[in-house]
């Protein structure tokens, strides 16, 4: 199984060849023509969009709108206003904890999310909550590490205001069942908000379709740069929501005791906006789409299941998480009491990059009853071989570890 | 395919197989607990002192092979040792922990560490018990280095 893009769309890995990349769930390589969309935006259309009454402000305005539409697009938003660039995703969804939770939240409300959230969409709920004085309420999960959704239906009652899930766990790969999700918040009046960080990357997201009122994605997952994420939102949402920041860009008019907010998306982009950022996660997007999401998935779906079959085929492997066909490109494991530190810096010794640790998911650890785990996750540029080179050197380390 | 290690030399996978004073000790003077919350890495540290002199230390904890080899290290070498003695050996190990001093005084076998400095995020393991063992003391928190700031709770 080859890539499914050429090693020398990406300048780094091409640069080092013996370099086992198997880090994307943490940030994904960058093709050239994202590095170059930037550039080009620097080198040829660059002003402070939205503000110049001359030409290259107008066409660096024109370009910040280019990157939003084909954001848009890649996401399946029809209403482009509805696209909100942040910083990435934990600015988004701090963004809609303090802004929406302190307009709404009231105390004896509840807020629930699961017990597999990154920390980014788990301290932001339960900090707002304290704050509110709300109830804080963790979702339990299923076997295979989705949310368990019948305990979520019995949970979730008129108190409820706000479900917060991840699309795909950043530690499990376990896919959410997104639809049922939505309809259970549907059925007691809960705003959705759906932790897409590893979803994006990785399949088609279908954002009209797809049913969650919120989602938040990062820009560096997605072979875009870091520093840049988007909020994607229903309109009625975005609008009642209060802006997160307030400053330049987002007001319509500032008088000397009030001050009106600008439309969307500019209301909730207060500042001089990211375009550069912005520019390149588009690029990302029009690359990923060249691809075909489902063909990315499908890569990873193969990827993952040749990874799950090499590596808990080794004595003393424990994979954590659903079986290889229900999983996105993310496989988390142990081996024997190898504490995952050192089984990454062994790797590192062989020049295969992995994550190890509680992946910003310490709820999560305890559920598995594990301090840490070692993570290996795939991406457009990994094939077949950086797998066989991830189980050998898994076995190399079981042997310095006369665990064999 | 080698099945060597630059960084698990011999020394740290025997020591981190079999922890040399593993155990709680009776009649500790001093028990000090270390953390290292990135790694989550754990230890406490067991000192009888006898006036200036460490008499006899032990170890508890779970954590990398790293920061157990080096505790488990740590409690054999400072046996016997003044307070004033194991402080110096305490400074040394961070010097050559991170790679910043020269450390010819200090005992072969805590040479294998040496290959830490080339990896900042694990410096961390391995200085966690010598941390300890300063907080233990009570040794005023004079040289810290910043990248260490913080690997003892």
């Amino acid at each position: 199984m080859a890539a499914l893009v050429p090693r020398s769309d990406f300048t780094l890995l091409s640069c080092n060849p013996a370099l086992v990349y198997l880090d994307s769930a943490a940030t994904a390589q960058k093709p050239r023509a994202v590095l170059d969309a930037m550039s080009d935006f620097y080198e040829s259309e660059y002003a402070n969009p939205h503000r110049g009454a001359y030409a290259l402000s107008a066409r660096a305005t024109e370009r910040y709108a280019r990157a939003r539409a084909a954001v848009a697009r890649f996401f399946g938003a029809r209403d482009e206003a509805c696209v909100i660039f942040t910083r990435g995703t934990t600015d988004s969804i701090n963004a809609v904890a303090a802004a929406w939770g302190r307009a709404n939240l009231r105390p004896g409300d509840e807020v629930i999310v699961t017990g597999a959230e990154h920390h980014a969409n788990f301290v932001p709920w339960q900090q707002i909550a304290i704050e509110r004085g709300a109830t804080f309420t963790i979702c339990p999960l299923a076997e295979d590490g989705r949310a368990d959704v019948e305990a979520l239906a019995s949970l979730a009652s008129p108190k409820t205001r706000v479900i917060a899930f991840n699309h795909v766990s950043n530690v499990l790969g376990a896919i959410n069942p997104v639809a049922e999700i939505v309809s259970i918040a549907r059925s007691v009046g809960a705003l959705t908000v759906c932790d897409g960080a590893q979803g994006a990357p990785h399949m088609s997201v279908g954002f009209d379709a797809l049913g969650a009122d919120l989602y938040a994605a990062s820009a560096h997952k997605m072979l875009g740069p870091m520093g840049t994420g988007v909020l994607i939102g229903r309109r009625e949402v975005l609008e009642s929501m209060p802006p997160y920041q307030t400053g330049g860009d987002m007001i319509a008019f500032v008088g000397d005791e009030h001050t009106t907010w600008n439309t969307l998306p500019h209301k909730l982009e207060a500042g001089t906006p990211n375009v550069a950022g912005a520019v390149g996660l588009a690029a990302a997007c029009d690359y990923l789409t060249s691809i075909g999401m489902d063909a990315v998935a499908a890569h990873e779906r193969a990827l993952v299941r040749l990874a799950y079959e090499r590596v808990s085929a080794i004595e003393g492997v424990r994979v954590h998480g659903p079986g290889a066909s229900e999983r996105s490109g993310v496989l988390s494991f142990t081996l024997g009491d190898i504490h995952p530190h050192d089984l990454a810096t062994l790797l590192d010794e062989r020049h295969i990059c992995i994550r190890a640790g509680h992946h910003c998911a310490q709820p999560l650890m305890r559920r598995l009853g594990v301090a840490a785990t070692a993570r290996a996750s795939f991406y457009v540029y990994n094939d077949e071989n950086d797998v066989e080179l991830l189980a050998s050197a898994l076995e190399s380390a079981k042997r310095i570890f006369a665990l064999a | 395919m080698t099945e060597r290690s630059a960084l698990y030399q011999e020394v740290i996978l025997d020591h981190n197989r079999r922890p040399r004073n593993f155990s709680v000790l009776p009649n500790a003077t001093v028990e000090e607990r270390g953390i290292n919350p990135l790694c989550g890495d754990e230890l406490t540290l067991y000192l009888r002192m006898d006036g200036d002199r460490i008499a006899d230390a032990s170890f508890q904890g779970t954590g990398c092979a790293i920061s157990r080899a080096s505790a488990s290290m740590m409690t054999t070498l400072v046996k016997g040792k003044t307070r004033a003695e194991a402080d110096a050996m305490i400074e040394q190990f961070r010097g050559l922990a991170t790679g910043q001093t020269a450390v010819d005084d200090l005992p072969s076998s805590l040479h294998a560490f040496e290959g830490v400095a080339r990896l900042p995020q694990r410096v961390k393991c391995a200085v966690l018990a010598w941390h300890t063992l300063h907080a233990a003391l009570g040794i005023g928190a004079s040289g810290s280095d910043p990248r260490e700031r913080g690997a003892r709770q």
